[in-house]
């Protein structure tokens, strides 16, 4: 076992600084300096910076997926036009709006969380992740129909005729984007609902943690507005 | 605060046009557009991207710094893009022979 080594000079120091600094006046919302910042403006730039590196990871991530989908859908037109047509258009349109609404209203409850409005950000952010949980409601409906029609790969494909092979590959990318996107969503509602908690205990500090919920869920949003023209319109 | 210059009423516009983009979206998907579909979907929802992205994500009144880091996120799919498209769509077997047996 290493042991541990006495505190270097400056650390000290800087623990006096911190000690006989003044405490600055605490924000409406309440939030907390972490003592590595200067003031809540650089925290909050500072989560801010990370939140959209983490957010660029994600785009990447889904972008890499989305091009192996183009790159086929230049291959294979045909196929993938079979595979447009087979998807449920009023559910892709339906969840669109569901996710668009949910995403409205999650601005709404960061605006509330700067004002340090607790309780419509509790209502609020259980109404985003209701409307994220019918979002996933109409896309399991989707999968159900799908898998009732045969619309799922393995042994027994059958859809597409002479095209079969082609089309079945529409449907594993169909499966991998929509299921990666929905495993997001899942995410996305348990934190907003743990956000929830927090909020409705009184016990959140400082608007930050809502809005960078916000950002993850706004992205989430985004992925799938992607995924709309490309998995259920006619041009896809 | 920097962002403290979105208001709720901004985010029902932002809202009421991304419905009105959508709405826009399956019109586009009913017209026979041919092989339009694809690039006018892709415009569209490039608008609605940057619709979320600017107000609901407030990049608009966000700091220089944020806007770099965004900014580089969507460069970085662009390069991904560019390339690989353009080596598919610039190979001289074009199209490739179909997948099957």
């Amino acid at each position: 076992m290493p042991t541990l080594a006495p505190p270097a000079p400056e650390d000290r120091s800087a623990a006096d600084r911190a000690a006989t600094a003044e405490v600055p006046p605490r924000p409406p919302s309440g939030a907390v300096l972490a003592e590595q910042f200067d003031d809540l403006d650089q925290q909050r730039e500072a989560d801010t910076l990370g939140m959209w590196v983490f957010l660029a990871t994600e785009v990447l991530l889904f972008s890499t997926l989305i091009l192996g989908f183009v790159v086929y859908r230049f291959l294979y037109p045909e196929a993938w036009h079979v595979g447009t047509e087979h998807t449920k258009f009023w559910i892709g349109s339906a969840n669109t709006a569901v996710l668009l609404t949910s995403s409205l209203v999650m601005a709404l409850a960061v605006h509330a969380a700067k004002e340090a409005r607790w309780k419509a950000v509790t209502w609020l952010l259980v109404g985003t992740a209701a409307l994220g949980a019918l979002f996933l409601g109409l896309k399991g409906l989707e999968y159900y129909l799908d898998l009732h029609e045969g619309f799922w790969p393995g042994a027994g494909f059958d859809v597409g005729g002479p095209l079969r092979q082609q089309v079945e590959l529409f449907v594993v990318f169909y499966y991998c984007m929509t299921g990666l996107h929905a495993l997001h969503m899942t995410i996305g509602i348990g934190v907003v609902l743990t956000m929830a908690i927090l909020a409705h205990r009184g016990t959140m500090r400082g608007h930050m943690h809502v809005e960078m919920t916000g950002l993850y869920w706004h992205l989430v949003d985004i992925v799938w507005l992607f995924l709309y023209p490309l998995l259920y319109l006619a041009g896809g | 605060m920097a962002d403290a210059a979105i208001q709720p009423k901004t985010y029902y516009r932002v809202a009421a046009a991304l419905m009105g983009l959508l709405a826009l979206t399956m019109l586009a998907d009913a017209l026979p557009l041919g092989a339009l579909h694809f690039p006018v979907a892709m415009g569209i929802v490039s608008a609605k991207m940057l619709l979320v992205v600017l107000f609901f994500m407030h990049v608009k009144t966000g700091s220089r710094l944020v806007r770099v880091f965004a900014g580089a996120g969507l460069f970085w799919v662009l390069i991904l893009f560019a390339l690989t498209l353009a080596d598919y769509l610039a190979r001289g077997n074009w199209p490739p022979p179909p997948l099957g047996p």
